[in-house]
Parts: structure tokens; sequence; C-alpha cells
């Protein structure tokens, strides 16, 4: 594939990839927000909604909506449009787009082995999985005790099971290990899906590899600040972080040892493409980072798009589909619990 | 003198309502609020107003009805919901329509949320029924299967001991308790532990089920399954599924809790078998009368339900067009403007100038209905921005007038090229699809849509069969035009037929012998109509017809061609614009004429005397030396002088359309903003107007260069146009020969090579492969192909020479154009 893309690229993958770039104009304009933030109630986002590629999931919803409603129906359309294009993906298309999901996956199972360990319902926890990461035999995860457990029963079936083998102990699961178990899961998810980039080579392997060394980073940042004043040791700490990426190796040495947040701040300051972001937080704040990864993260979302001939607008697809579900999730409950004056703490918004 | 006369000529032409568009008039109306709402859906019946959003700027939301139309959109929502209904409960529509008297939106709005609510209460008691229904129905085939393999446990001992070695065997960690355990057994083994679990399961999650138990219960269990006879409803999903019945015997209380949980993970329906035979023979019996219980009153459920639905069904189609219609006006409403006092809507647009009567008259009638003390003020008004085209089409133009639409919608009363089309679009296709069988054909097909118009255009369409009944009259007379080609051509499936006499030729003797060598002799007249039969198969043939479609091909272009410049003479005239005749019209008339229009000439005239002369070598020599003596290329007496003559003035036509009108636009220009000629004025704008750069900086200063280099650019245009257009209509001939080639090779190889031979099956076979061919190959893909060579040669060759096509459509807000699609 390396070098020859332009050529040989459209026979299986043009027919998709002009798909992706139809669906991506029709995310939501500078304009649609303006609109959605002026809203008074749900029933005008809907109406607005109903204008845009998301009219008609939300068509047939009686008028006293909810939020979860709305959320519930734009990611429907994320699914369908997911499913439309793997079904029509070849290999390695269909890998690539099936290792999208593994992410989602991983949460999934976080969700469901928490949510038993306090003791609420099953169903009820399906339904709050994203739809995007179920597979068969989720609800079983329920009846597991131990990781040990998990894996033998449920997770042995699924796409992630090498990524178990560095977690398996017969601990029995507490919050501590389950997400300690999450963070391994990613690590080595993420790992995994580098590698399967680099193995497909060309522009794919560039812009994926940004974006996932972006992905690795910015988890990074976050176990580090969430991990300050827990037990977690400083080993511990440093065996969650991905192997590669920009902060790969130095920057995870010196992650590995912070103990608060100006620590971190002076560790990611060193490199440039970070320091722009934290440059925009005033010290001793960590509340407006994850809003500052995610403005970053859509910029280098929408460059992907920038290339042709690569799958990589696939990932970046998905991704800002997600984002600006995120966003209409937060409008709508600004606009629902009238705090307006708050849309804009959290919307990033995508062009 | 001879402008003036033909300009009186052309006002003492009839006016053709075709040929330009309606006139337009722009205005304002002034409507109180009371009647507001009723003067627009009177304007929506009369569907000849177009208005203009004057509320651009504001997100839909902030708009004046906004409730309304909200109102509107949850009212179509439920009445979707009842057609979702009705077709799920599988109600024919009736075609019987009630009739009802008018009902207000206030009391349809009631009336719908209370059909809401009862259907929706009706459809969750018969949920419960049903999944009440549906959990019994398993219970009943659960009991019935599982008692197969509990009957089996308890008669005979034998199979039962089978059975417990079976879950020993499964797990290799007791084998060497298994003599002690069966030791113990006898008499006792189900009372000591030995469990089981009964229920059932979708089909298609039955192996990894039982995968998933037997790592759960690390095979200390034994899993027995039955598939049910019958499709059976999920009780949570309501969808006929396919479930096995399935037992899982194991023992321990650890394992129980961990099957169960699997169990509900998926989605398995657990039902309690007693041990005991007559206990299950009591339960069985139980089940089943409760069972008929249920059937009865869901029965009764839905009937009750259907009779509710049924009164919804009658008028459904009613209210949903009259929701529709309601949104429609007020969407309409939602473009309209408050005045200052808020008391009145303003409202802007377009109307045709023939509808301002009826308009006025719609508008007194909703005043007078809704009894406002205050009429409504209609006056038209001057606007900035050009008026909408608008013709008025029947469903015989209609399809012409798309086929010129689909390149650029006219200019406001620009001519319109449809007219022409109308016989000159069929006419080139049948040129390039001559041949009167497969003309006959396209006509049956053409004639069975026309047939069936009433019926058809009722129905909803494929996107293919949609298109081509669009096009129906197109049809039409492309095969009656294909008719004519095909019998001057005399091809019928490429056999040349003598329907008009005898053929002007014969051999030179009995035997025909020499026929291929020697040639015929001539002996009656001509042929009378069309091609002499003769010709086919000859020596000599094609030679013969291409010259013939050749030649006739450039005569056809050369006239549509100048058809089009005579049409752009129409367009200066009406717009009054006398720097585009003189500038521009006259210099390209002479252009064309004097190289091809003379070329023509030559032909008819070759025709006529039946001279040998190359017409290649005169038109190519009559540029390289026109001065040179012609030889036996003479046709005519004072041919050289003729050509030097033509030649000149083509050479003068030249600078003749490129130069002067630049400069007389600037000219005008500064005269008009020097204001020295004050009675020049209202003429220069329009000749400003007439340009289409010069329309766009109507105010701005006038850009010399700009204009000019657009001048330059169309005279080149034309200048090499004229060349090559003529050029691009001998597709007429390549295409023609291209056709009855085709239909030759399939009608002699195949069908005469496979009539030749004796053999039924052989035959049939040819037949049928000449049949196919004809259909697929010639009818529809020659076709389709001879189609879109007339569509280029209208839009490219022919329209280029005077239509502007950058004028946009009236659309008027009417009932009538609302579809099922908007909702």
């Amino acid at each position: 594939m390396y070098g020859f893309e332009a050529l040989t690229f459209n026979i299986h993958g043009g027919y998709l990839e002009a798909i992706v770039r139809g669906h991506r104009g029709g995310l939501l304009t500078a304009a649609d927000y303006n609109n959605l933030c002026q809203c008074e109630n749900l029933d005008d986002i809907k109406m607005h909604l109903s204008a845009t590629e998301y009219g008609p999931y939300l068509q047939n919803e009686p008028s006293p909506l909810h939020t979860t409603t709305i959320v519930e129906k734009c990611t429907l359309k994320l699914v369908d449009d997911y499913k439309h294009m793997l079904c029509q993906a070849t290999e390695p298309l269909s890998t690539f787009l099936e290792y999208i999901t593994y992410g989602h996956m991983i949460d999934n199972v976080v969700l469901i082995v928490t949510g038993t360990l306090h003791e609420r319902d099953v169903q009820e926890l399906l339904e709050k999985c994203h739809p995007l990461g179920m597979f068969d035999s989720i609800a079983t995860l329920a009846v597991a005790q131990n990781m040990r457990e998990l894996y033998r029963l449920v997770l042995v079936d699924t796409p992630l099971a090498p990524y178990f083998s560095e977690c398996i102990t017969s601990d029995d699961l507490d919050d501590m290990n389950i997400e300690i178990m999450r963070n391994t899961l990613y690590k080595a998810y993420l790992e995994d899906f580098y590698r399967f980039c680099q193995k497909l080579g060309g522009a794919t392997a560039e812009i994926m590899s940004d974006l996932l060394a972006f992905e690795a980073d910015r988890r990074a940042v976050n176990i580090t600040i969430n991990s300050i004043g827990t037990e977690l040791t400083r080993d511990d700490r440093r065996k969650l972080y991905s192997n590669f990426g920009l902060l790969y190796p130095y920057g995870h040495e010196e992650l590995a040892v912070c103990e608060d947040i100006d620590q971190v701040r002076a560790a990611m300051e060193k490199y440039p493409p970070y320091q722009s972001i934290f440059a925009k937080l005033s010290y001793g704040e960590s509340q407006m980072l994850d809003k500052a990864f995610y403005e970053e993260e859509v910029k280098r979302l929408c460059l992907a798009f920038e290339q042709q001939f690569h799958y990589a607008v696939f990932f970046a697809y998905m991704r800002l589909r997600e984002q600006e579900i995120r966003n209409l999730m937060w409008i709508s409950e600004c606009v629902a619990q009238n705090q307006k004056s708050r849309v804009h703490d959290s919307v990033v918004f995508i062009f | 003198m001879v402008a003036s006369k033909m300009a009186q000529f052309i006002d003492n032409i009839p006016s053709m309502d075709l040929m330009r568009s309606e006139k337009m008039t722009f205005a304002q109306l002034i409507i109180p609020v009371e009647s507001a709402h009723r003067a627009v859906s009177y304007l929506g019946e009369l569907g000849l107003f177009q208005f203009r959003d004057l509320n651009e700027n504001k997100s839909p939301f902030q708009r004046t009805f906004i409730n309304q139309v909200k109102r509107c959109a949850e009212m179509s929502r439920k009445l979707r919901f009842f057609k979702d209904q009705i077709s799920k409960a599988g109600l024919m529509s009736s075609p019987h329509s009630v009739l009802q008297p008018d009902i207000e939106l206030e009391e349809l709005e009631y009336q719908l949320a209370e059909h809401e609510h009862e259907l929706i209460e009706l459809n969750s008691n018969s949920e419960k029924l049903r999944q009440s229904y549906n959990e019994l129905l398993e219970f009943k085939i659960v009991l019935q299967k599982a008692f197969g393999f509990l009957a089996s446990n308890h008669s005979h001992e034998f199979s039962e001991r089978e059975l417990e070695e079976n879950v020993y065997l499964n797990d290799g960690y007791f084998d060497t308790a298994s003599p002690l355990e069966k030791e113990l057994k006898p008499g006792s083994s189900y009372q000591s532990g030995l469990r089981f679990i009964s229920g059932m399961i979708c089909k298609s999650k039955v192996l990894r089920f039982e995968r998933m138990l037997f790592r759960a219960t690390r095979g200390n269990m034994l899993f027995n399954q039955a598939a049910a006879d019958e499709l059976i409803e999920d009780p949570v999903s309501n969808e006929k599924i396919e479930k096995t019945v399935f037992v899982v015997f194991f023992s321990g209380e650890q394992a129980r809790t961990k099957i169960l949980k699997i169990c509900e993970s998926f989605g398995a329906n657990c039902y309690p078998v007693p041990e005991d035979i007559s206990k299950q023979r009591q339960i069985s019996g139980e089940v089943s009368t409760r069972l008929s219980d249920l059937e009865t009153t869901l029965d009764a459920g839905i009937r009750h339900r259907n009779k509710a639905l049924a009164s919804v069904e009658c008028h459904l189609a009613k209210w949903m067009n009259m929701v529709r219609r309601e949104k429609a006006v007020y969407d309409t409403l939602n473009m309209l403007n408050f005045d200052v006092t808020k008391k009145c809507l303003v409202g802007e647009g377009w109307c045709p100038v023939f509808a301002k009567l009826q308009i006025q008259e719609a508008l007194q009638r909703a005043t007078l209905d809704s009894s406002s003390q205050v009429g409504i003020i209609f006056h038209p008004m001057d606007a900035a921005e050009s008026p909408p085209t608008y013709f008025r089409t029947n469903r015989f133009t209609s399809a012409y007038q798309e086929i010129v639409d689909a390149y650029g919608v006219a200019r406001y009363e620009e001519a319109n090229p449809a007219v022409y089309t109308v016989i000159t679009f069929p006419f080139l296709f049948a040129v390039m699809f001559g041949d009167w069988g497969h003309g006959i054909c396209l006509l049956l097909g053409a004639l069975v849509l026309i047939a069936r118009e009433s019926r058809l255009s009722k129905e909803r369409l494929g996107s293919f069969m949609e298109m081509l009944f669009g096009g129906r009259y197109v049809l039409l007379l492309m095969s009656l035009f294909s008719i004519y080609c095909g019998l001057i051509y005399n091809e019928f499936f490429s056999v040349p037929f003598h329907i008009f006499g005898k053929s002007a030729y014969s051999c030179r003797d009995a035997s025909c012998r020499d026929a291929h060598t020697a040639g015929l002799v001539k002996l009656r007249d001509p042929y009378p109509f069309g091609v002499d039969p003769s010709w086919r198969g000859s020596r000599s043939e094609l030679a013969f017809l291409n010259s013939l479609k050749m030649k006739m091909s450039i005569l056809l272009g050369v006239a549509q061609m100048n058809l089009g410049i005579i049409l752009s003479y129409f367009n200066a005239h009406y717009f009054s614009s006398s720097v585009d005749i003189r500038y521009q019209f006259v210099p390209q008339m002479i252009f064309l004429n004097s190289l091809f229009g003379y070329l023509s000439l030559l032909i008819v005239i070759k025709w006529c005397n039946g001279s040998q002369a190359d017409l290649y070598h005169v038109m190519i020599y009559m540029f390289l030396s026109p001065t040179d003596n012609l030889g036996e290329n003479q046709l005519f007496r004072g041919q050289r002088p003729l050509q030097i003559v033509l030649l000149l003035l083509a050479l003068i036509a030249v600078p003749w359309m490129l130069f002067p009108k630049p400069f007389i636009l600037k000219k005008l220009h500064h005269e008009r903003f020097q204001g020295r000629t004050y009675g020049m004025l209202t003429t220069s704008e329009m000749d400003l107007e007439e340009e289409p750069d010069s329309a766009r900086q109507h105010d701005e200063e006038f850009n010399f260069s700009e204009v000019f280099v657009h001048q330059m650019i169309h005279s080149i245009e034309f200048v090499l146009g004229a060349v090559s257009n003529t050029a691009s209509y001998l597709r007429l001939w390549a295409l023609s020969l291209a056709h009855s080639e085709l239909s030759t090779v399939f009608y002699e190889k195949v069908l005469v090579l496979a009539w030749g031979y004796d053999n039924l099956v052989i035959r049939l076979v040819g037949l049928a492969v000449f049949a196919f061919a004809t259909a697929f190959i010639l009818l529809m893909m020659e076709t389709l192909s001879a189609f879109l060579h007339a569509l280029r040669l209208h839009w490219v060759e022919f329209q280029n020479k005077f239509y502007h096509g950058d004028g946009y459509k009236f659309r008027p807000f009417s009932f009538a154009s609302l579809t099922e699609d908007d909702d």
C-alpha cells in the first residue's frame, strides 16, 4: 500500500470515503450551534434539529422531550452510520472500523462491572451502555466475581481478550481494581490499534499515529491528575501509560513522579504542542483541561479530512460525531435546566 | 428600411404563450391580522402568488407563528402514528371517504389527542395481555417438552444413570469419584441435590448460552434442548422468532444463582416445571384453560382496537391533508412582517399579471368571510431584482419545458427555446434513430403510457418509470418521427421494403450475376419516397448513404443554428436593444451563412444538378486560394466571384462583432452619467441590462476592460463555434450509421444465420437472441444515446446562440404542490 494509495485506494475504499465525507458535511455548523444556543426549551431544539441530519430520528418523538431521548436518538444516528459503513467495508477497513469501537467496549465492560459491584440492575446498566460497544454476552459480565472469572466467562470471546493478559489477577473486584483494569485495557488497546495502523502504512499510519499519540498522551495526563493523592504507586502509575506518543518515554518519567497539578503542567510545557493547551489554563486549575484537550483533539480530527486516500477520516468522523453529541447533550441540559449562561462552558465547536 | 419593416412584421406576429414567460408583477399585501390566515389559505388554493421571505435573518423559532407550526408538526406526528398503527393492524384503506363537515383545527387537535390517548391505552392493555399470553404459551410448550426429558428420567432408572454419567464425563476431575456416586445414587438422585432449571431461549443464542453455562459451572451440568415446533412471539419484543426449550440439570446452590443470572442476561425465560407427573398434568391443564380465556379476551381487545382504528382511518387522509395545509399556511405566515401598528401583516411577493384580478377577488372573499372591517390592500410595487420566470405549460408541453429547464431556467421574458424543441428535439432524435420497425416498438410503448395516463399519474412509480412516464409525449413524437425517418432511410429492422412502388434500378440481365461487380441499370423514374431499396447490399451502399446522411446533417445543423441566431434577433428586438441587432445579430448571420450557408447552398445545387464537384475541395480552396480557377469543381457560373465576396464578408464580420459593441456601451454609459441625454436614459438602461455583466454592476463604475474581454470571448466563441458546431451536427450521421449497422449485424449475423439451419432449436435460439438484442441494445441503449445526443445538440449547438438561461422559476405558494414528502 505504501505510496500507491492514490492508485488503488478507491477500488475498495472510495465509496466509503465518499460516504464518510458526506456524513462529515452533515455535522452541525456554527450557525446551527448559534441557533441551538438560543433555544428556549427542548422542543425548540428538536425543531431545530429536524432540519439537520438528525431530523428523521427525532421526528416521531412525542412532545415532552427529555435530554436522554435526544442524546439516545442522536447516538442512534451515529450507530446507523457506523453500521452502514461496517457493512460495506472490506478488509482491512472493516478491521479498522471495528478497532474504533473497542474503546466503547472497554467502557461498557467497566460500567457493567462497577454497576454490579454496587448492586445495580443489569437491565438499567445495559441501557446506559454505549451501543457501539455492545457485544453478545455483555450482560453475563454481572456473573463474574473477579478478574479471572471475568476473563474466563465472558471476555475470552470478545476482541478484548488479548488485552487482558496484563490484568488477570484473582483479586476481588473493587473500584480501584476496576479503574486500573480500565486503564490497562485501554493502554493495551491503544498500543494494539497503533501497531495495526502502522501495519496499514501510508497516510493512514501517518495521521492515525498522530491522533492516537495525542489520545495516549491525553490519557497519560488524565491518569496522572486523577491518581494524585491516591494510593497508586509511582511504578503502578507508570505502568498505565501507553508505550508510544509524544511523551514516551521521558515525559512519562516526569509524569510518574508528579505530586500536584502544577508539576504536571511543568512536565507538559516542555512539549510545544501541549504548551498551548496549558497556556490557556490558569495555574492550579484542572477543570478546563478536559475542554482544552477536546478542542485540540477536534482541531486535529478536522485536519484529518485534509488528506485523501486514508482511513483516519473514519476515525475522525466517529470522534467528531461523538463530540457533537456531547455538545448537544450539554446544550440540551443547559436549556432544560434554564442555565443558558453556562452553555459555552463545555461546548466544543467543530468547524 | 428593411429592418423597420421586419420589426413591424415581427410586432404583428400573434403572441405565443410559450415564447415569452408570463408578465410578472411585484406586489405588496397588507393584511389585517384577523383575516390573515384565511387570506393566505385562499391564496394557497389559488396557487398563483409567490411569497418572499421577509424574515430571512430570523431563526425559525423566533418567528411569529412558530407555536402553530409546532402544533401542526405535533399533529402530523400523531397522524403518522395512526397511519403506522393502521398499517400494522392490516386494515385496508377504504375507498369511500365519509363526508364530514369541515372541522376547525382546534377541534381536530382535540380529537387527535383523544384518539391517540385511547389508542395508547388500548395498546398498553393488549400489550399486557399479549405478554402474559405469550408467557403462558411458552410455559405450555416448556411443560410439554420438559416433560419428555423428565419422564424419561423417572421411568427408566437406566437412562438416569446414563444421564448422570454424562454429567460426570463432562468433568474430568470427578472421574475417580463416579463409582462412589453410583452407589449412593439409586432412588435418591434428584432429591440429593440434582436439580434443574427449564425455560425457553431464542434459537440463535442456544450455542453461546450452552457454552456460557458450561464455563460458569465448570462443566457440572447437563444441557438438554428441544426445538419448539412453531414460531413464538417473544413476550418482550413481540416478534415471531424460533425458540428452543432447554432443561439444565445441575447441582448446588451457587450454580443455581449463576445459571439464573446467565439466563437473565441471555434473555431466556425460565419456567418452573414440577417434577411430579400428576402435578405437571394439573398445571398444564390450568395453563391451557387460562390460555383459552386469554385468547378470547385478546380477540375482543383486537376487535375493539380495530374498530377504533377504522373510525380514525376513514378520516385519516383528509386530516393529513388538512394538517399539511395548515402547516403550509403558517409557514407562509411566518414569512410575513408585522407593520408598525402591529395590527397588520405585510407580505411581498410575485404574481403573474393575468392573475391580479383572481388574487384581488380571493383577498376580497377572505375579508368578507372573516368579517374583517378593514379590507386587504394589494398594491403593485417596483422591485430591484428581476422577476421569476413562469411558463404556463400543459401535460404535452411540460416535458419539453423540462428539457430546456434542465439546462437553465429562462431569463425573465427571454425567448423560450421549448417552443421549437417540441418539434426539433424528437426530429433530431429520429434522424439518429431512423428505423420504422424500431419506431413502431417505441410508438407502442408511448401509446401504452398515454392510454394508462390517468391511472399511472396517481400511482407512485419507480424512478425509471417516473422518468419514462414524464416523457411520454416526448416519446410519442420521437417514435412518430423515427417512423418517418425510417421510411426515408427505408429500414425496417434494417430490412428495406418496396412500399412506395418498384425500385428504379434492375439487373443488366435476368441472371443478375454481375450485379455486384458491374452494377445495375436505371430503368424507371427515381423511387418516389426515401432511399431506393436496391441500394441495400450493393457495393456502394455505404458510400451513398454516408454522403446522403452527412449532407443532410449539415443542412439540418445550419438550419437550426440559423434559427438560434434569428431567435437572438427576436430577443434583441423584444428588449429593444438596437446595439445587439446591429453589432451582434447581423455580423453573426453574415459570418455563419457566408461560410456554412454557402456550403448548404452548394449541397442543394449538387443534389439538383447531379454535379461531380468535390465539395471538400471547394470549401478548402475557398480559403487557401480564393482567386484560383475552380476547374471541374465549378457548380454554377459566377461561383468564383461569389466565393470571394463571401469570404470578404466573413472576414469583415469578425471585427464587426468584436469591436463596436463595447465602445458603444462605453459611450452610452458616459452620456448617461454626465446627464447630457435625458431622453436616451431608458434605452441606454435597457441596453446595459442586456449585457449580463453591466446588469450586475448597474450602479458601479463601467468597467470597460471587462466588457471588452467578454465581448472578445463571445466573438471568438462564436467564430470557432460556427466551425465546431457544424462539425458537431455530423453526429446525426454518425449515430444514424451506427444504428443501422448494428441492426444490420443483429439481423444478418443472428436471425438470418439461425434461419439458415433447418433446426427448430437453433432457430428459436436465434430468434431469442435477436429479440433480446433488439429490445435491450437497440431499443433501450440506442434510444438513450440518441436522446442524449439530441439533448446535447439542443443545449449546446442551438441554445448557445441566444439563450441566457439565468432566470429562476416561479414557485407560487400552492396547496396543490404540497406532497406527502413534505412531512
